[in-house]
């Protein structure tokens, strides 16, 4: 076994045991999360960075390190790090809790990145719920919050729910094509008329993974789920466990041709939920709310890349993911840091935000012109990939419904722009705001930096298409 | 193609973002003024590098073209033509333009306004020099933000309002236009916009990618009826936004129609000719009945906009020579005309603090070089013979009445109407009583230092226009040659006849 082909992974379970063992030793000894975490979580890009191009099965042919696997590895512990110095001093969460927090959310990353390479029902079971078991308990812990409580019971149920639905699937098409191995079932014929059970047990099985996309109709948990749980654990849900869902959905391609039922189940799916997550959010006025609809069309543009089934169709996804993760991270740093003891932002509180931190503002205005697909963005460019990809493969219609929502999507991101830019604030928030310590180099760095890379990316989208086109 | 040792396209479009860049560093606003006005000065004295554009040949020139994608067929292909080299022009000139004639109206954030202008210049630039599909709707979209910031941020009292319908409408006008795009890539084969013109597509195909195109294009120009954006945006926007959006961004449209629409569907630009010249006919009627009704002046300029854009349209789909020369050159005309007069009204709110013509009256006897250059450019606006509009609308009339006899007939009265929505407000601010005008003071040197041009341009443009017409007609005439060429293939309806017209360098 060569062990350099799982260096991503094992480091990541190193950090999970590191939280591990300080969460129980927890004492004046043990050096605080912040000196040492965001450290351990760039390492971790690197590494995962360092071994892009490894290639090779492991574990009796169920574990596949390809292109793909490790690119969206690269892309899950880019998203861990982010999270981790986005929300390693949250105001809305204990001290004595935190090191419990991170373990959690270190084992989920770790359950993501598992996801990404395996390639057996059994174990793409396993690892999808290793990643959302240790999600769970993340929404409950913010400070005594109902409705942080409200949500983790939407969350666990609906997840629940789903996970089993695609446990059910799985026994049906484990009857219907005698096999677990990915490899060989994407060889196997789905047509309905041929065998009927393993379509169904096929649209069951991928519930589990759309649930984790917030992919309509497995959605209603998103908007709640955002809104109740804090800031940056929000972050954390609205894109990683995309992330890993994508990398699975796309294993699945080669069996997606075009005119089957099961492509076009999922493309009507697609069109239904890029239009309802962004006619949802047209009148929504918490800003987490909006990022929670806008995360459910986002999931229907993921769905093309994976419609389309191509080669292309598979880097146009993958790129998409990359720039999803950059995008909402950056709209979220804005809101982690403008929310200054941790409470739900609504929209009127963004008024006046760019006379009182300018550079802020300027951050969430390009997250928010990437969301809608504007040039010159990531967001624009993985928009573009994502339906040039899709044309002529038998759903033209799904394409221009694709573009037709950027039209609509524009008026709610727009929103965030003009609360932050043409509307003043009121003086008494003004001083208010003007007194906190938020507006320090760092927060301005973090978030010039993340918006830096989404216009990189937009402009120079070839630095990541390389990695991933054949 | 033409290439060329020193990419000036690409310095045209970097040197606005570079200063940008610069702008950062600077801290009060009278030094960030200066810094855009150098920095607009040295781009227009760059864009004279232009000048060395080859007469006679319809080839693109000063082409550049490196890999931008590989891996998805992308390139960064930039290049102008006889077309596409006046619009470049004319945004050079109106980027000082602009900073001059923002000076004194713009006190908040002064570094962010110059920063949009900036931004917008150079994605300007760039729509109307790339020759890649995608790059082009890069620039295209990425006008959209700049502007909206302009308009809302800096604008009159329902500027929000404005900016909002203004973004709106002009995205969902060109949102579909991606899809265009990439049908384009999947059915031709490639990207670049010259490869695709030597390609014929199948009737079915160009129609509804014709439609599509025409939708963006006649929301960006616009055209009756898409035009409900136009008056809210021209009359909220800061005086500077106004020019831009009137001088320039119209002829985006304008100019999608010839570089994308004409070339890349002409059989589908045949058929739908008819729907299209209704339009632009309503668009010279209606908007000069519009401006006739309106006591504003910045809404007499907006609907007079209109009308003249109707003009170019109509011009562009009469598909005879006169016809599109017209609309090419009133395209140029029509930008100097509005920007001055957009300038003009905004040097009168500095002095009066209205808008409206009952607030500017009987200016003759107090400011007379100010009503000089306001009846210079006024008579340019109803195309004065002598002045540059008259070029331009004369040769669309000429191809109208070639086309058809009625055609030109019922565009006529657009001509005339101007005539009568421009002399009455130039009549009542000279003349007017009781007079606002009795303690101001005439034109500063900045004022006469931005307006001497144009008023140069106005003339020159309409007693010598033969220079111009020069560095079109090659491009034109190979437009539409290539263009006649296609369409009786369609009219007979005779598909083993496929004549492909001629490419590369025709006189």
């Amino acid at each position: 076994m060569k062990v350099q082909l799982i260096f991503p992974e094992l480091f990541q379970l190193l950090i999970a045991a590191g939280l591990f063992l300080q969460s129980i030793l927890q004492g004046d000894r043990a050096a605080p999360l912040n000196k040492w975490l965001p450290w351990a979580a760039g390492l971790s890009v690197v590494v995962a960075l360092g071994s892009l191009g490894q290639s090779g099965l492991l574990f009796g042919q169920t574990y596949q390190m390809d292109r793909l696997s490790q690119f969206f590895k690269m892309t899950v512990s880019l998203g861990f790090f982010l999270t981790v110095i986005n929300g390693v001093e949250q105001p809305q969460l204990e001290k004595e809790k935190q090191c419990d927090y991170f373990l959690f959310m270190a084992l989920s990353a770790w359950g993501l990145m598992l996801l990404c390479s395996t390639v057996e029902l059994i174990s793409i079971y396993l690892a999808l719920e290793l990643a959302s078991f240790s999600l769970f308990p993340l929404v409950p812990l913010r400070t005594k919050s109902l409705s942080a409580a409200e949500a983790a019971i939407k969350y666990i149920f609906i997840g629940g729910v789903a996970t089993t639905v695609g446990l059910f699937g799985f026994s049906y098409i484990l009857a219907a094509q005698h096999t677990t191995d990915l490899n060989q079932l994407v060889h196997m014929s789905w047509s309905w008329s041929h065998s009927p059970m393993a379509v169904l047990g096929l649209t069951f099985f991928l519930s589990g993974l759309l649930f984790k996309l917030a992919f309509f109709p497995f959605h209603f948990w998103a908007p709640d789920v955002y809104e109740g749980a804090g800031n940056e654990t929000a972050a954390y849900i609205a894109v990683l466990p995309k992330v890993g869902a994508v990398a699975v959905l796309l294993r699945f391609t080669p069996l997606l041709k075009p005119l089957m039922e099961i492509t076009t189940i999922l493309a009507v799916l697609a069109a239904v939920s890029m239009t309802y997550g962004n006619l949802a959010a047209l009148v929504q006025k918490d800003v987490k709310r909006i990022l929670g609809y806008s995360a459910i069309a986002h999931a229907g543009y993921l769905m093309v890349g994976v419609v389309a089934g191509t080669p292309l169709g598979v880097a146009a996804a993958a790129f998409y993911a990359f720039a999803y993760v950059l995008m909402s991270f950056t709209c979220f740093w804005v809101i982690c840091r403008e929310s200054v003891d941790g409470r739900n932002l609504q929209l009127e509180d963004l008024k006046g935000l760019s006379s009182r931190v300018p550079g802020l503002a300027l951050v969430l205005a390009v997250g928010a012109v990437a969301l809608v697909g504007l040039p010159p963005t990531a967001g624009f460019m993985g928009k573009f990939f994502l339906l040039s990809a899709a044309w002529n493969r038998g759903c033209n219609w799904l394409v221009v419904i694709g573009a037709a929502n950027v039209a609509i999507g524009l008026f709610y991101y727009l929103n965030l722009v003009r609360y932050a830019y043409t509307k003043q604030s009121p003086e008494a928030s003004k001083m208010a705001y003007t007194t906190e310590g938020r507006t320090s180099v760092w927060t301005l760095s973090g978030g010039l930096f993340l918006a830096g890379l989404v216009v990189l990316f937009g402009i120079l989208p070839d630095l990541v298409l390389r990695l991933l086109m054949p | 193609m033409i290439e060329t040792h020193f990419p000036i396209l690409t310095c045209l479009i970097l040197l606005p973002l570079l200063g940008c860049l610069g702008m950062f560093f600077i801290k009060t606003p009278v030094a960030v003024r200066r810094w855009a006005l150098g920095v607009s000065l040295a781009e227009m004295l760059m864009g004279l590098f232009l000048l060395q554009f080859q007469l006679g040949t319809a080839n693109f020139q000063f082409v550049e073209s490196v890999p931008w994608v590989p891996t998805w067929g992308l390139q960064y292909f930039l290049g102008v033509d006889g077309i596409s080299v006046f619009m470049v022009a004319l945004t050079l000139l109106m980027f000082p333009f602009c900073i001059i004639c923002s000076w004194t109206s713009i006190i908040n954030r002064v570094k962010e306004f110059h920063i949009c202008l900036f931004v917008l210049i150079s994605a300007l630039i760039g729509v109307f020099s790339a020759l890649d599909l995608v790059l082009f709707y890069l620039f295209w979209e990425a006008i959209l933000i700049p502007t909206y910031l302009l308009i809302s941020l800096w604008g009159g009292p329902q500027r929000d309002h404005a900016a909002l319908k203004f973004i709106l409408y002009t995205l969902a006008g060109s949102a579909l236009l991606l899809v265009v795009v990439i049908a384009f890539r999947v059915e031709g084969g490639s990207f670049s916009i010259p490869a695709l013109m030597a390609h014929s597509f199948s009737v079915s195909f160009q129609q509804w990618t014709f439609l599509i195109m025409a939708l963006a294009f006649a929301v960006k120009v616009p055209l009756f009826p898409f035009h409900t954006w136009l008056p809210a945006a021209y009359g909220q926007a800061p005086i500077a936004g106004s020019i831009l959006l009137s001088a320039v961004m119209a002829k985006m449209g304008a100019y999608g129609f010839l570089r994308l629409a004409l070339p890349l569907a002409p059989e589908a630009a045949h058929f739908f000719a008819p729907l299209i010249i209704a339009m632009s006919v309503c668009s010279i009627l209606y908007g000069g009945l519009l401006a006739f009704a309106q006591s504003n002046l910045k809404k007499i300029i907006a609907y007079s906009s209109l009308g003249h854009m109707g003009f170019v349209i109509l011009g562009i789909f009469l598909f005879n020579f006169n016809g599109v020369q017209g609309a090419l050159i009133q395209m140029v005309n029509h930008g100097i005309t509005t920007g001055a007069l957009f300038a003009m009204v905004g040097i009168l709110y500095q002095r009066s603090g209205s808008y409206e013509i009952s607030g500017n009256l009987g200016l003759g006897k107090f400011v007379p070089a100010f009503m000089g250059f306001w009846g210079l450019f006024a008579f340019a606006g109803f195309a004065f013979p002598g002045t540059n509009n008259f070029v331009g609308e004369f040769l669309i009339l000429a191809g109208a009445f070639e086309r058809n006899l009625w055609l030109g007939a019922v565009a006529v009265p657009g001509a005339l109407l101007a005539a009568a929505y421009m002399l009455r407000p130039t009549q009542k601010m000279t003349w007017g009583e009781p007079s606002n005008a009795t303690k101001w003071r005439d034109m500063s040197g900045r004022e006469w230092a931005c307006l001497f041009p144009m008023a140069f341009l106005v003339l020159y443009l309409g007693l010598a226009p033969t220079l111009c017409l020069k560095v079109m007609n090659p491009t034109l005439n190979h437009l539409i040659s290539a263009f006649q060429s296609r369409v009786p293939v369609t009219l007979s309806m005779d598909k083993n006849f496929h004549s492909k017209p001629e490419r590369g360098g025709r006189p």
